[in-house]
């Protein structure tokens, strides 16, 4: 595998981009428009995503990077413009909605568990329901994921039960159970403690270096320097600024983003 | 008569005639919250539609039933509609009532239920690739239904004292049967002593029920209050628990 953590934006075009070039982008945007009511959430967003990439979203709470991620995987409709996922065009018909949700997995702020049912019934109902996978089948599977976020002897417990990080890194696990290609971060972190932040860090650490395609918002800085092949820093709506993590957070170009990192790095 | 004689009130507990009349209030019960309960939730469907002719006819249906007295729905089923030229059996009647005015409370009582299952739930599904009707009845039907119990059992608890007004059209359940026993003996606080024990032991017995059902249907969280209490240091001490 070509890892590459030094890829810089321009380096896609570069050396270690070469065997992706040809390759169909992970995620293609080309000028969506986002709106709610008066309020342009996404102004003609521009971003390739290569598959394999790693990409940390950042920005000002209200500049779109949520409403950004949502709409790749049509939780969230565009309204204008033009959205491919691994080369499936969202034009809003069902066939296309499902096949770009198949390719990808999403982890939320608030989880989202199904509450009442068990961490194991959690990973097994969508394997089971919508691959049709056997119930033996999918246990296998999600024990494996379980495993893999290192919770496997929560399994039969309810998420209520579980601290903020294991939840989150249950919801992981019952992402990874549908072998998404494009895993959706929408802030993962935000609603735990600070104790409980590493774990999950950690768990999206591997499967970075897994070589897993990623979309993170978050405002983890120090997870951006490490894991990121490029920030892209929205504000208003509009992809401000893409660059690699050290040449963001070393020279901003724009005021915007040197404002925000002075905020957020004290 | 110008005592109370306990016995006579015993009497007419044990009474058949008037035990027959308490099944018959039981089974009128239990029909209209099953028939109450699809079609409230036919009528609640229709109200979360984006459909404004579905959503409008739900609206209109909920405020028509939920704004005039089931006796005069009663009334005009059993005996108004018949000069239109539709009939129905007595307990037909009384059965078309009691199902359309409970559906109307049902079906806000469903849809409240359903609007308190968070967003996040569904787009869960969603991004979990969950058809419709899997998201539907293994997601929010099962989280809507827990937060529906309370409520729903306070309806039922209604409703099993409204079917007494069905005796106004002369359905012979266990208000009827009473009036009945009372106008022939005229022994009316004794009768109506036994009556009022049989509501109150009906009543009681969906109390327990109801609290047996919030239990089960709570089992998830009631978990997490009980258990993670008890299990706390287990938890602790568990190598993963806090990295």
């Amino acid at each position: 595998m070509s890892e590459m953590p030094m890829n810089t934006a321009s380096g896609v075009a570069g050396a270690m981009a070469q065997p992706q070039l040809r390759e169909v982008p992970a995620v293609r945007m080309e000028a969506v428009y986002k709106h709610y009511g008066d309020f342009t959430a996404l102004n003609e967003v521009d971003l390739k995503v290569a598959k394999g990439e790693k990409i940390v979203v950042c920005g000002p709470s209200g500049s779109g990077k949520s409403t950004l991620i949502r709409c790749i995987n049509h939780i969230e409709k565009h309204d204008e413009g033009l959205i491919y996922v691994n080369g499936i065009e969202l034009d809003h018909q069902r066939k296309n909605i499902d096949a770009v949700r198949r390719d990808t997995g999403m982890v939320f702020q608030s989880f989202n568990l199904f509450p009442h049912m068990t961490v194991l019934e959690n990973c097994t109902l969508a394997p089971m329901t919508a691959n049709g996978m056997s119930e033996a089948e999918a246990k296998d599977l999600a024990m494996h994921f379980l495993t893999k976020v290192r919770i496997p002897d929560q399994a039969e417990k309810f998420p209520g039960q579980l601290s903020g990080g294991q939840q989150q890194r249950v919801a992981i696990a019952r992402a990874l159970c549908m072998r998404p290609k494009i895993m959706l971060f929408d802030e993962p972190t935000s609603a735990l403690d600070p104790e409980m932040v590493k774990e999950v860090l950690e768990t999206m650490r591997k499967l970075a270096e897994e070589g897993m395609t990623m979309l993170c918002v978050t405002h983890e800085m120090g997870f951006a320097r490490e894991v990121a092949d490029r920030i892209v820093f929205m504000n208003e709506g509009k992809v401000v600024e893409q660059a690699a993590p050290e040449e963001f957070f070393k020279n901003p170009k724009s005021e915007r983003a040197r404002t925000f990192l002075d905020q957020i790095i004290h | 008569m110008s005592h109370f004689s306990p016995t006579a009130a015993v009497n007419y507990f044990f009474n058949y005639f008037l035990m027959k009349g308490v099944l018959v209030t039981i089974g009128l019960t239990v029909a209209a919250v099953i028939g109450g309960l699809i079609l409230g939730m036919g009528i609640a469907l229709m109200r979360m539609s984006s459909n404004p002719v579905l959503s409008g006819f739900s609206r209109f249906y909920i405020w028509f039933f939920r704004g005039t007295p089931l006796l005069i729905q009663l009334v005009v089923i059993y005996s108004g509609l018949p000069q239109l030229g539709i009939k129905f059996s007595v307990i037909t009647c009384a059965l078309v009532g009691l199902i359309l005015n409970e559906a109307a409370y049902l079906a806000e009582i469903v849809r409240s239920g359903f609007m308190a299952v968070s967003a996040g739930q569904r787009e869960a599904a969603w991004a979990l690739s969950l058809s419709p009707w899997v998201t539907f009845r293994r997601v929010t039907l099962p989280q809507a239904f827990r937060l529906m119990i309370p409520p729903l059992g306070n309806s039922i608890n209604s409703l099993l004292k409204a079917t007494s007004l069905a005796s106004v059209i002369s359905v012979e359940e266990l208000m009827r049967r009473s009036d009945m026993l009372m106008q022939e003996h005229f022994q009316i606080l004794e009768v109506y002593a036994a009556a009022t024990a049989y509501y109150l032991i009906l009543t009681s017995v969906w109390d327990a029920v109801q609290r047996r059902l919030e239990k089960h249907f709570g089992r998830s969280s009631a978990a997490k209050s009980r258990r993670v209490a008890a299990r706390a240091p287990v938890a602790q001490t568990s190598a993963e628990a806090r990295a």
